[in-house]
């Protein structure tokens, strides 16, 4: 190997080994942690990073981990994340995670080892075709044959990852490439042709579509992690342009935090569980502004029932969201950003003014909606609900530098209809794969990017399971995440399936034999705490919050609680199954409304 | 509430469908890189689109470019869905629906093998005649002949041909390119 340090910052193309390429790669595209595990197939790069301080490496307990928490902490930054696992099983347990960040649109470069070439196709141990299995769960990858052609990979990979609709990419590394030396040089202009996402939209449909709001009666926002991945200036844009238009707005999951749910102009989460107002609102609007979302089914609900009589608008980067489920009337293919940016420029340019008379109308009938209540649940002194321990954890937590992730299931969707967010980059899910494990490992890649915040793990006591090993990667890195488990005893989302759809026949979904969440954290060097009482959760949640230390809450919640509001698959956004709350049905739903909620 | 949305039996979603399919053919320029015809075909088979026809090769070797055709079938919102997806490809540069710019020409060659003696054998070769067929090859009781046109043309020369012995054809897939003086 040569002895060219990392740290040598000389522009001139310098000859290196394959392996310090891949570090210096990344020192130059910024990257300062690394997630990953070591194996045969990319000790070279190891010992490349060995020598260097550039790039601090992070040592996940599986490869899973590893993806997650770069997704993690890619969606809490805004850059992109960073991966390095082994070949074989190493590539194979990253799967789920690079698949989770196609689903999810968040740009990560994951870099596999292979067997040396000349092994290939051989059968050899810890052999797979790791960019054939890839090719479906990443945005773009690569097999590196020629040292000569690594340097230009390297850095295409960080382009192609973040530019655009942001995604996942693997550059699988054979080993002899890792060992063989070539010259490197820094990022230049990127060479390819046929790779060039639009980021600025054509004038005309943005035009007309400023002309159909200025138009509108029922108008709504219907906004989505498009919004976020275009940056926090996009998220400006778009609360200066629902601002001047006096137009409610909703989001979808992946798009919280994009709009301050503060703000009276927000109706809460559409969809699946979204609120009343939120879907109902979605169904009778006679204009739907979408931003950065994709009508994804459990947004839309039953297709042919989906917003009948709406005049549609949808921005998004990538042309392939387009009429993809539904049908829209005006689309514009750009960044949010961009596209924001010039609405609300010809929106101001040319004085457009909402109609005043008929958004307060509408405004009443969505205040009707609200009146309702969708979100209430039955309160209790016995048992902790579970929507209860999430208002408190946000009442305790809210005026703090606080980042949260979650699991997948019924504690997710508590989190996003309780856990109220003001700005983006703030809420970490698993939106488009729903990886049970996904939030445990993202908390670690959020607590590094800020060491300073409090972050918060919102899990179920199944979904944590999943994951569980990567606390002690928390704990070996003094990252002091808090996980806050609302333990139901079961996979709650299952079991509420299984309850309304399968009458109640719970096939498998009981949690059988819970370990002991306080002992198994004290056994991994962590701080466990239990609470089972609701009038000890506030003490309890503020004792988590003040120790510097990696916590894991078992938080025992009611057992049998359901997620509501909720749209079952396959329903319009209009048969609403509510939550039993006591609060009777009003004049808020029609009559024929009343025959189905 | 729609009265008139018919309320489905099953809580699970059910495939709504108006439109009626059609079969567009796709050019599809690409990279000439290891891997890009398997991202294409990975695409339709992964997303459940149908391939008719596909044909593949190099056509400009000083660019590293190919030329891939492929015929497909689909509503026109899954066409559209289709010639997004490939578009989205980082290796593919640019994506022609020839059936929708309409001005298109579409070639197919076939090899077609017929055994046969006396009479069949002569009847073989007068329809080849007039189908303008080629002679590439022969023995004392076997033609292969070399046929050029567009898909139903040959269709119908191997219909003609499975009474009079046909054994075996081997067809290139559709080619296409677009009629006038402009690229595609």
């Amino acid at each position: 190997m040569t002895k060219h340090t990392a740290t040598n910052d000389t522009t001139e193309p310098r000859q290196m080994t394959g392996a310090e390429m891949v570090i210096q790669a990344m020192a130059d595209q910024g990257v300062k942690h690394l997630f990953g595990y070591p194996g045969g197939a990319v000790l070279p790069i190891y010992d490349a990073l060995f020598a260097q301080k550039d790039v601090r490496h992070i040592l996940v307990r599986h490869e899973q981990g590893a993806v997650h928490a770069a997704e993690g902490y890619a969606r809490s930054t805004g850059k992109v994340g960073c991966v390095l696992v082994t070949s074989g099983p190493g590539a194979t347990n990253a799967v789920t995670g690079l698949t989770d960040a196609l689903c999810d649109s968040i740009p990560l470069v994951c870099i596999t080892g292979q067997v040396p070439t000349h092994l290939i196709g051989n059968d050899a141990f810890q052999e797979c075709d790791t960019v054939g299995i890839t090719r479906p769960c990443t945005k773009h990858n690569y097999l590196v044959k020629r040292i000569e052609d690594l340097p230009r990979i390297l850095h295409e990979a960080f382009h192609i990852a973040a530019s655009g609709r942001p995604g996942p990419v693997v550059v699988d590394i054979p080993k002899d490439i890792q060992f063989a030396t070539g010259m490197y040089s820094r990022p230049t202009e990127f060479p390819h042709t046929g790779y060039h996402p639009k980021l600025k939209a054509d004038p005309a449909p943005i035009k007309a579509a400023v002309e159909l709001m200025a138009r509108a009666k029922k108008p709504i926002f219907y906004t989505g992690g498009g919004v976020i991945n275009s940056g926090p200036q996009a998220s400006k844009l778009l609360r200066e342009l629902v601002q001047a238009t006096g137009f409610p707005i909703t989001s979808t999951l992946m798009g919280l935090g994009a709009y301050p749910a503060a703000d009276p102009q927000w109706l809460g989460m559409l969809g699946m569980h979204g609120t009343l107002e939120a879907n109902m609102a979605m169904h009778d609007c006679d204009v739907m502004v979408c931003v950065g979302a994709r009508f994804d089914d459990r947004i839309t609900g039953r297709l042919d029932a989906f917003s009948p009589n709406s005049k549609k608008i949808h921005i998004d980067i990538d042309p392939s969201s387009i009429n993809k489920n539904v049908h829209v009337d005006i689309p514009i293919i750009g960044d949010c950003a961009h596209v924001l940016q010039d609405m609300l420029h010809l929106w101001k340019s040319e004085k457009k003014q909402a109609d005043k008379k008929a958004i307060g109308d509408w405004w009443k009938q969505v205040d009707k909606w609200r009146a309702r209540k969708s979100l209430s649940y039955r309160p209790s002194n016995e048992v902790i609900k579970p929507q209860y321990a999430i208002q408190r954890l946000f009442e305790l937590t809210k005026d703090r530098d606080t980042y949260i992730t979650t699991e997948v299931g019924q504690h997710q969707m508590w989190a996003a209809q309780f856990y109220h967010f003001n700005e983006p980059n703030r809420w970490m899910t698993s939106g488009g794969l729903g990886t049970m494990g996904y939030g445990l490992p993202a908390s670690v890649g959020v607590q590094l990017a800020h060491p300073k915040s409090l972050v918060i793990d919102i899990a179920g006591e199944a979904s944590v399971q999943m994951t569980m090993q990567e606390l002690s990667t928390a704990v070996q890195y003094r990252l002091p995440i808090k996980i806050f488990i609302l333990n139901n005893s079961y996979m709650g989302m299952v079991r509420q399936w299984q309850e309304l759809l399968h009458g109640s026949r719970y096939s498998e979904s009981y949690s059988e034999a819970l370990p002991d969440f306080v002992k198994l954290a004290e056994a991994m060097h962590a701080v466990g705490i239990r609470c089972e009482k609701p009038g000890d959760l506030d003490h309890a949640i503020k004792e988590m919050i003040d120790i510097d230390r990696p916590v894991l809450f078992d938080c025992v919640v009611d057992k049998a609680e359901n997620c509501f509001p909720m749209i079952p698959s396959g329903k319009a956004h209009n048969e609403m199954i509510l939550g039993d709350s006591g609060v009777s049905l009003d004049d808020a739903i029609t009559e024929e409304g009343k025959m189905l909620v | 509430m729609n009265a008139n949305v018919p309320s489905s039996t099953s809580h699970y979603p059910t495939a709504t469908n108006v439109q009626k399919p059609e079969t567009h053919t796709l050019s599809v320029l690409v990279d000439n890189e290891p891997g890009v015809l398997a991202r294409v075909i990975g695409l339709f088979s992964g997303r459940g689109y149908n391939i008719e026809s596909l044909t593949v090769s190099e056509t400009e070797h000083q660019k590293h470019q190919s030329l891939i055709t492929v015929v497909t079938t689909g509503t026109p919102m899954v066409i559209e869905q289709i010639k997004n997806q490939l578009d989205r490809l980082v290796p593919v540069h640019r994506v022609v629906d020839m059936t929708i710019s309409g001005k298109a020409i579409e070639r197919e060659l076939a090899m077609v093998k017929v055994r046969g003696k006396g009479d069949e054998r002569v009847e073989a070769l007068r329809l080849a005649d007039a189908f303008r067929a080629r002679v590439i090859d022969a023995t004392t009781e076997s033609f292969v002949f070399e046929i050029t046109g567009k898909s139903d043309k040959i269709e119908q020369f191997v219909a003609l041909m499975l009474p009079l012995g046909l054994v075996e054809v081997s067809r290139t897939g559709i080619a296409a390119i677009a009629r006038g003086p402009d690229p595609m």
